[in-house]
């Protein structure tokens, strides 16, 4: 017997039986649970932030707003300070979304709009692919085999570029290294979010544009694009999410030097990096505290950039109403 | 089919899962004690003589976490041991401080540490420190037509390549050094330990003992503020980054340098000499050790005096707690590290880090006879 045969009979069976005085209850105790997840969730997250808070008290107490600012990282003489890590994570971030965006938006309009149906399918499954890919990988495949890379082709060649940009000493790790590993990675999972939101646009109106004269170009840049801007946007947030919190693979090719340097060459470090390196060794409870309070910067800007995120939906959401 | 039991699924899902059960209880058993040979010539009736049953249990496994230093040497010991007598080792390198901050939280057997605890420290935390193996720190370079110890380097010169001083190969200091190579006019890429390390803890020190300006900037610890250059994470994290980086110069515990092929620095040691990182010149280093009137085995090894000494040795520690919950871990524990003090100095030397000498090892368990208890008793292990 199929199993789809045996679940009908199951249904049939068990709910031929009841009344619709269970059923309204079932409805009921369902409706009960699923808002008990949600509350859970909230929950979870109230715990976590006073959690951080709790913990990262003796530093909070200690330096006050100057940690914010401050590029100190002295273990010895027990001085720390957010703002190189905070400046690295934003940087890299920002360096990642600059290069996968484009990219990202090419790859998924290529899929849904250009390509033949065998080559969308195949191209379609490496990304999904790649997307599985663990960071650590990416990191030691950044640390050996792209940082020589970079060293020896991609930053002479950038450094001839005027500017502070592209100088110093070309290292092959750095902030420009860590930038790029980290926009390889979110690039599958953006183009696939990309993808889907493409997808989504109803066909007629594409056939409708085609029928009217527009090339494909034109289909795409005022209809397609227009249609998924917000799917695209938050799909933009998403990948901006896992670029911020992205750990390991950026650790290995960032070069952790706790400096803010105007040179992308420069090495730098993040907040994500600079946890996992330090957490393990922490032996005084006020480099604890000041790990911990980096976190809750961190858990800070990833809510600040998720309200900016809502806040911009909202915006787009009014004006296309319109 | 019409009158099936409406929890038909669930009763159908559990029977699923009983293999699940099974194997959780089944493991459970394995996880038993092996029992060892039997203790002769004690009497278990009399009062105050330790509990000697007819077998005494030694655990099957060990778990330990610490420094990255000594990890080469305890892989290789815990492979040899457990091919010999089946013990399970699992050893995380997970850094020095790791270690220290595992084995306080009783997450660990033994934790193993680079830098020393103070018997402040020890007494604080009824932990018992003894030393393992004594290794040196190596700085390691990767600079176009320089081989393996061709490089001679001066405290003073080292510590103006860290400090940021000096920011080219082709200095004069380091000329006058080396007047017969000829040194690029390549930028220094400097590298140290980005995540906290007793490796860092031994080099720092060094600098700190021979530079005044070091020990006021930045001084020794575990994690510093290093004036320049990038961090690698672990001891592989430096020998990776110097090995990719044109020009640069990092310091790794010297098993890392032979194995990843990187050269090594002549270094000027108190004496004057330029000596070569081998294990002759650790062995110099840890020659004039006094570990006798050493209060919790607490020994530093930088900056020894001697015309052949390494300047920057140290030793690892091993960290157990005083008061042990279980007699059968204690007595694996002193098993292992008994074979590695006896049998395993062979390995130790291929790896190049010195064994203990005889009356440390001595002293050492003396002093494990002495100290180490289990719910309040000595413990019989041999």
């Amino acid at each position: 017997m199929t199993f789809r045969r045996l679940a009908d009979l199951w249904k049939a069976q068990t709910s031929f039986r009841k009344s619709s005085a269970f059923h309204r209850n079932a409805d009921r105790a369902f409706h009960l649970l699923i808002l008990a997840c949600a509350v859970s969730t909230l929950l979870l997250v109230g715990a976590i932030l006073w959690n951080l808070i709790e913990h990262a008290w003796p530093s909070i107490t200690k330096f006050g707003l100057g940690f914010v600012t401050s590029t100190q990282w002295n273990p010895v003489k027990s001085q720390y300070g957010a703002a190189s890590s905070i400046y690295g994570t934003l940087v890299s971030t920002a360096i990642a979304l600059i290069l996968a965006l484009p990219i990202s938006v090419a790859i998924a309009l290529f899929l849904t709009s250009y390509a033949p149906p065998w080559l969308a399918k195949i191209v379609g499954t490496c990304v999904e692919l790649l997307a599985a890919i663990p960071s650590i990988i990416y990191g030691m495949w950044g640390l050996f085999v792209f940082a020589p890379y970079m060293q020896k082709t991609v930053q002479p060649m950038l450094a001839k570029l005027p500017g502070p940009l592209f100088d110093g000493a070309p290292l092959g790790v750095g902030m420009l290294t860590a930038g790029i590993i980290l926009a390889l990675m979110i690039l599958p999972f953006l183009t696939a979010v990309m993808r889907d939101v493409f997808a989504m646009t109803p066909p007629v109106l594409l056939e409708s544009a085609a029928g009217m004269g527009s090339t494909s170009w034109e289909v795409t840049r005022k209809i397609a694009i227009p249609y998924g801007l917000r799917g695209l946007i938050g799909a933009t947030f998403l990948g901006l999410g896992r670029a911020i919190g992205e750990t390991m693979a950026v650790t290995f090719v960032i070069g952790n030097s706790h400096r803010i340097s105007t040179s992308l060459f420069a090495p730098g470090n993040t907040i994500a990096s600079t946890l996992a390196n330090e957490f393990n060794e922490a032996d005084s409870p006020l480099l604890e505290a000041a790990l911990i309070e980096l976190g809750l910067i961190l858990f800070v800007i990833t809510l600040i950039i998720q309200i900016l995120a809502h806040l911009w939906l909202r915006n787009l959401q009014k004006r296309q109403a319109r | 089919m019409q009158n099936r039991n409406p929890h038909f699924f669930l009763i159908l899902s559990i029977f699923i899962t009983i293999p699940f059960w099974v194997a959780v209880a089944c493991g459970d058993k394995k996880s038993e004690d092996k029992p060892a040979a039997q203790q002769p010539g004690s009497d278990p009736t009399k009062p105050g003589t330790p509990e000697a049953p007819a077998t005494l249990k030694v655990a099957a496994s060990l778990t330990g976490a610490g420094a990255t230093f000594p990890f080469p040497l305890y892989s290789k010991w815990a492979d040899a041991y457990g091919k010999e007598k089946g013990l399970k080792l699992n050893y995380q390198a997970i850094g020095s401080g790791g270690g220290v901050a595992q084995i306080k939280k009783k997450t660990v057997d033994f934790g193993a540490s680079d830098e020393p605890m103070k018997p402040a420290d020890l007494e604080k935390e009824g932990l018992f420190q003894f030393p393992m193996a004594i290794g040196g720190v190596v700085p390691v370079t990767n600079v176009e037509g320089i081989a393996d110890g061709a490089l001679k380097l001066s405290p003073a010169v080292l510590c103006g390549i860290y400090l940021g001083d000096i920011k080219k190969w082709d200095h004069e200091e380091i000329k006058k050094l080396n007047e017969g190579l000829t040194l690029p006019a390549k930028d220094i890429a400097v590298v140290y330990r980005s995540d906290g390390s007793g490796t860092t803890w031994i080099f720092t020190d060094y600098l700190s003992r021979v530079c005044p300006a070091w020990k006021d900037k930045v001084g020794a610890g575990k994690s510093v503020q290093w004036p320049v250059g990038m961090g690698g994470k672990g001891n592989p994290g430096v020998a990776a980054y110097v090995k990719q980086t044109a020009g640069a110069i990092g310091y790794v515990e010297f098993a890392y340098a032979l194995q990843n092929q990187l050269p090594a620095v002549q270094l000027q040691n108190k004496d004057g000499q330029f000596v070569k990182p081998a294990i002759e010149s650790f062995m110099a280093a840890a020659k004039n050790a006094d570990w006798d009137n050493a209060p919790g085995f607490f020994m530093v090894l930088n900056d020894q005096p001697g015309a052949e000494t390494w300047p920057i040795a140290g030793a690892t520690f091993i960290l157990i707690h005083r008061a042990q919950a279980d007699a059968a871990k204690t007595r694996a524990i002193f098993g292992f590290f008994d074979w590695c003090y006896r049998s395993g100095a062979a390995l130790a030397k291929e790896l190049h880090y010195v064994p203990m000498p005889e009356n440390v090892i001595d002293l050492v368990q003396k002093r494990w006879a002495s100290e180490i208890t289990a719910d309040g008793k000595p413990i019989v292990w041999k």
